[in-house]
C-alpha cells in the first residue's frame, strides 16, 4: 500500500483528464497507452537500476549519479536536470496543493454553494486567483493564500524534522479510503444520465465517448475570416451528429461536418508529447525523484517489481478512475464546448465540485475527497523535496537541517513568484511546460541513452536484476535500446519543429508558432499579433537562474569531483 | 460512444486494472517480497544522520 499511495498524486485525477480533454480524448489515449508501454515502463525501471548502482557507490543525488554512471566531468551539468524539475515542479505543485486543502475545508465547514457552472468557475478563480496577478495574495477564506502557508509549512516542518513515519502512516490509511471515495464518485457519475433535461445530448454517454472514441466529429467553418477560428464545435453521439448535419444543411455551404481519424490526430507531436510528459509526470519517471529514492535501496530489493507496482498502481488510479470520472462528469455538467476549453487543472476545480454539490452528503464526500487528494499531493510534494536536498547535501557538504534550509528559502521565493503571477495561471502554466513537460523529456530521453548505451542493455538489465522476484521480459531490450531513444527524439524534434518554427505538418508550410513559444517571443496568437508575455518570460528566466545556481554549485563539489574518478564518495 | 470507443475503453481500464491486480498478488505471494519492493518511501537515511 506504501508503493501504491506514494504513486498516486495529483496528476491522476487532475492533470491528467485535463489534458485528456485538452488533445481531444480517445487519440490521445491511444498516445498515452504507447507511451506508457514503450518509454514509462522502460525508463522507469532503468532509472530504478542507475539509483540503486549510484547509491552503491555513496552517491544519492542525480549530479552524483549521472558522475558516477558515466566518469566524466560535464556529467554532474546534465544531473542538475534532476534537480531542476523536481525543485521547480514543487514551486508549482504545492500552490495546486492547497487549493486542494481550500476546497476540503470549504466542502467540510459546508461553504461551497455551488448551483451553477459560473458558481464553479467562480470559486476556482478565486482560490488560484486567475482574476488578476496578485490577487492570491489576498488573505481571505476564498484565496489559495491562508491555505498555502498551512500547506508549506507543513511540508518543510515535515521534512526538517524528519518525522515522516505519522504522515506515511496517513497515507497507508488514506490510500484505500481514496480508491474508495473514487468508486464511489464514479458510480455517482456514471448514473447521472443528462442532468439537465433542457440539453438531453450533455449526458454521462457522450461524455464517455469524447473521452475514449478514438474518431473525432467536428463542425468546422468552410473559409474562416482572418482571426476565426476554423473548428466551431465538436459533436458526439448519433442524436448530435443529426442535429450536426441539419445545421451544416442550413449553413448554405458556410459550415462542413468533418471527420477526423485517428491517424490524423496521431499526427500532432505536441499531443503525444503531452501524452509522454503526463506519464513521466504520473509515474514520476524522468523526474530525478526515483533515482535519488532508489540510491538508498539495498541490492537485495527487488528494483523491477517495485517498478512496475508503482507503474500499474498509478495507472490504475489514472485511467481506471481518474479517466471515467472528471470528464464524462464535466461534458454531462457543462456541455462538450466548456470541455475542449478547460485548462489543464479547470476539470478538476470546476467539475468535481459541482458534481459533490449534487450528489447526496456531498459536503461530507467532497471535503473527504479533496482532503485525501491534499494527503496524496503532500507525499509526492514531499518526494519532489528530497533530491534538492541530496543534491545540497552532496554539492555543499552539508548536514540535512542546513541543506532543507537553504532549499526552504529557495523554493519559498520561486513560490512566491508562481503565486504572483496567476492571471491565467501564465507562471504556473509556463513552468508546467518547460519544466513539467520539456526538461523531463530531456531529463528521460538522456537516462534511456546513458542505460541502454552507455552502460548497454546486457549490463543495465544485469543491474535491474539483481534481487528481482521477476524478469524484464526480454523484448524489452530492443524497446530501451533502440525503439525508446528514437521515439523520444522523434517526438522532441517535431515537437521543435512544429512549436518554435511553427511548421503545419498537414500543409508542409510554416506559420505561427506555439503559444508557449509565443509567450516568450511574442507572435501571431488566435489570429492576432501579440508581445511576448512578462509572466512567461520571467518563468523562463527563474529557471534559468536556479540551473546556474545548481552549476555553480555542482563545479565546485569535491563529492562530484570522486564520481568523476571513478571513486566511492567515502574512499 | 461509438463501439471503438468502447473497445479502446475497455481494454484500457481491463489491462490497468488486471496489471494492478497481477502485481499484488505477486508481491503478497512471494516470499519476504514485501521487505524487498520499496516505493518512493519518505523516511530517506539521511534524516537518521541528525537529531
Amino acid at each position: 500500500m506504501a508503493v501504491a499511495g506514494s504513486a498516486v498524486g495529483l496528476g491522476n485525477f487532475l492533470r491528467f483528464p485535463g489534458l485528456a480533454a485538452q488533445y481531444g480524448g480517445g487519440a490521445f489515449m491511444i498516445a498515452y497507452a504507447i507511451s506508457f508501454l514503450i518509454i514509462g515502463l522502460p525508463i522507469g525501471w532503468a532509472e530504478w537500476a542507475m539509483g540503486r548502482y549510484a547509491g552503491g557507490k555513496g552517491f544519492n543525488s542525480a549530479p552524483g549519479a549521472f558522475a558516477a554512471i558515466l566518469n566524466k566531468p560535464w556529467a554532474k551539468y546534465v544531473g542538475i536536470i534532476g534537480v531542476i524539475v523536481p525543485v521547480m515542479i514543487y514551486m508549482y505543485y504545492v500552490f495546486i496543493e492547497s487549493w486542494c486543502l481550500g476546497y476540503a475545508v470549504k466542502f467540510w465547514t459546508g461553504s461551497v454553494d455551488l448551483k451553477t457552472t459560473d458558481d464553479a468557475v467562480a470559486m476556482f478563480k478565486a482560490m488560484s486567483g486567475q482574476l488578476a496577478d496578485g490577487s492570491a495574495l489576498s488573505f481571505s477564506w476564498n484565496t489559495a493564500l491562508p491555505w498555502l502557508l498551512v500547506v508549506f509549512v507543513f511540508n518543510f516542518w515535515l521534512i526538517y524534522r524528519g518525522i515522516s513515519g505519522g504522515i506515511e502512516k496517513m497515507c497507508n490509511l488514506g490510500m484505500p479510503v481514496l480508491i474508495v471515495l473514487a468508486l464511489m464518485v464514479l458510480a455517482r457519475v456514471m448514473t447521472l444520465g443528462a442532468p439537465d433535461p433542457a440539453k438531453p445530448n450533455d449526458n454521462v454517454v457522450n461524455g464517455l465517448g469524447y473521452m475514449w472514441n478514438p474518431s473525432k466529429v467536428q463542425i468546422e467553418r468552410t473559409q474562416p475570416a482572418p482571426g476565426e477560428a476554423k473548428v466551431v464545435e465538436e459533436v458526439v453521439g448519433a442524436a448530435a451528429i443529426t442535429e450536426a448535419e441539419q445545421k451544416v444543411a442550413a449553413s448554405g455551404g458556410a459550415l462542413k461536418l468533418v471527420t477526423i481519424t485517428p491517424w490524423q490526430q496521431l499526427k500532432n507531436p505536441l499531443m503525444w508529447m503531452a501524452a509522454a510528459a503526463q506519464i513521466f509526470f504520473s509515474l514520476s519517471v524522468g523526474f530525478g525523484v526515483i533515482i535519488v529514492y532508489a540510491s538508498y535501496l539495498r541490492k537485495q530489493d527487488d528494483v523491477v517489481l517495485s517498478g512496475l507496482t508503482a507503474s500499474s498502481a498509478n495507472e490504475f488510479c489514472e485511467v481506471a478512475l481518474g479517466g471515467l470520472i472528471t470528464v464524462p462528469a464535466a461534458v454531462a455538467f457543462l456541455g462538450l464546448a466548456s470541455v475542449a476549453g478547460q485548462g489543464t487543472f479547470g476539470l478538476g476545480f470546476t467539475v468535481l465540485p459541482l458534481v459533490f454539490a449534487k450528489m447526496p452528503l456531498g459536503m461530507f464526500f467532497g471535503g473527504a475527497f479533496f482532503f485525501m487528494l491534499f494527503i496524496a499531493a503532500v507525499t509526492s510534494s514531499i518526494s519532489m523535496l528530497q533530491p534538492g536536498i541530496a543534491f545540497l547535501e552532496e554539492a555543499m557538504n552539508v548536514g540535512r537541517k542546513v541543506s532543507v534550509t537553504i532549499l526552504g528559502m529557495l523554493t519559498t521565493l520561486g513560490l512566491g513568484f508562481v503565486v504572483f503571477f496567476t492571471k491565467e495561471l501564465k507562471a504556473l502554466d509556463t513552468l508546467d511546460f518547460w519544466v513539467g513537460t520539456f526538461l523531463i523529456f530531456i531529463l528521460a530521453t538522456i537516462q534511456i541513452i546513458v542505460f541502454g548505451w552507455h552502460w548497454g542493455i546486457q549490463r543495465g538489465l544485469k543491474e535491474a536484476h539483481q534481487g528481482a522476484s521477476i524478469r524484464i521480459p526480454r523484448f524489452f531490450g530492443v524497446i530501451m535500446k533502440w525503439i525508446c531513444p528514437v521515439f523520444l527524439l522523434t517526438i522532441f524534434a517535431m515537437t521543435v519543429l512544429t512549436s518554435v518554427f511553427g511548421f503545419d505538418l498537414s500543409t508542409k508550410t510554416f506559420g505561427s508558432a506555439s503559444s508557449y513559444v509565443v509567450d516568450l517571443m511574442g507572435g501571431m496568437k488566435d489570429g492576432k499579433e501579440v508581445e511576448a508575455n512578462l509572466a512567461a518570460k520571467l518563468s523562463v528566466v527563474l529557471v534559468i537562474v536556479v540551473a546556474c545556481f545548481f552549476a555553480l554549485l555542482s563545479s565546485r563539489s569535491k563529492a562530484f569531483q570522486r564520481a568523476e574518478q571513478g571513486l566511492n564518495k567515502h574512499d | 460512444m461509438t463501439t471503438s470507443g468502447l473497445i479502446v475503453m475497455l481494454l484500457s481500464v481491463g489491462t490497468a486494472a488486471t496489471l494492478f491486480g497481477w502485481c499484488i498478488y505477486k508481491v503478497l505471494t512471494t516470499p519476504r517480497e514485501t521487505e524487498k519492493v520499496h516505493g518512493v518511501e519518505l523516511h530517506t537515511p539521511d534524516m537518521d544522520g541528525e537529531g
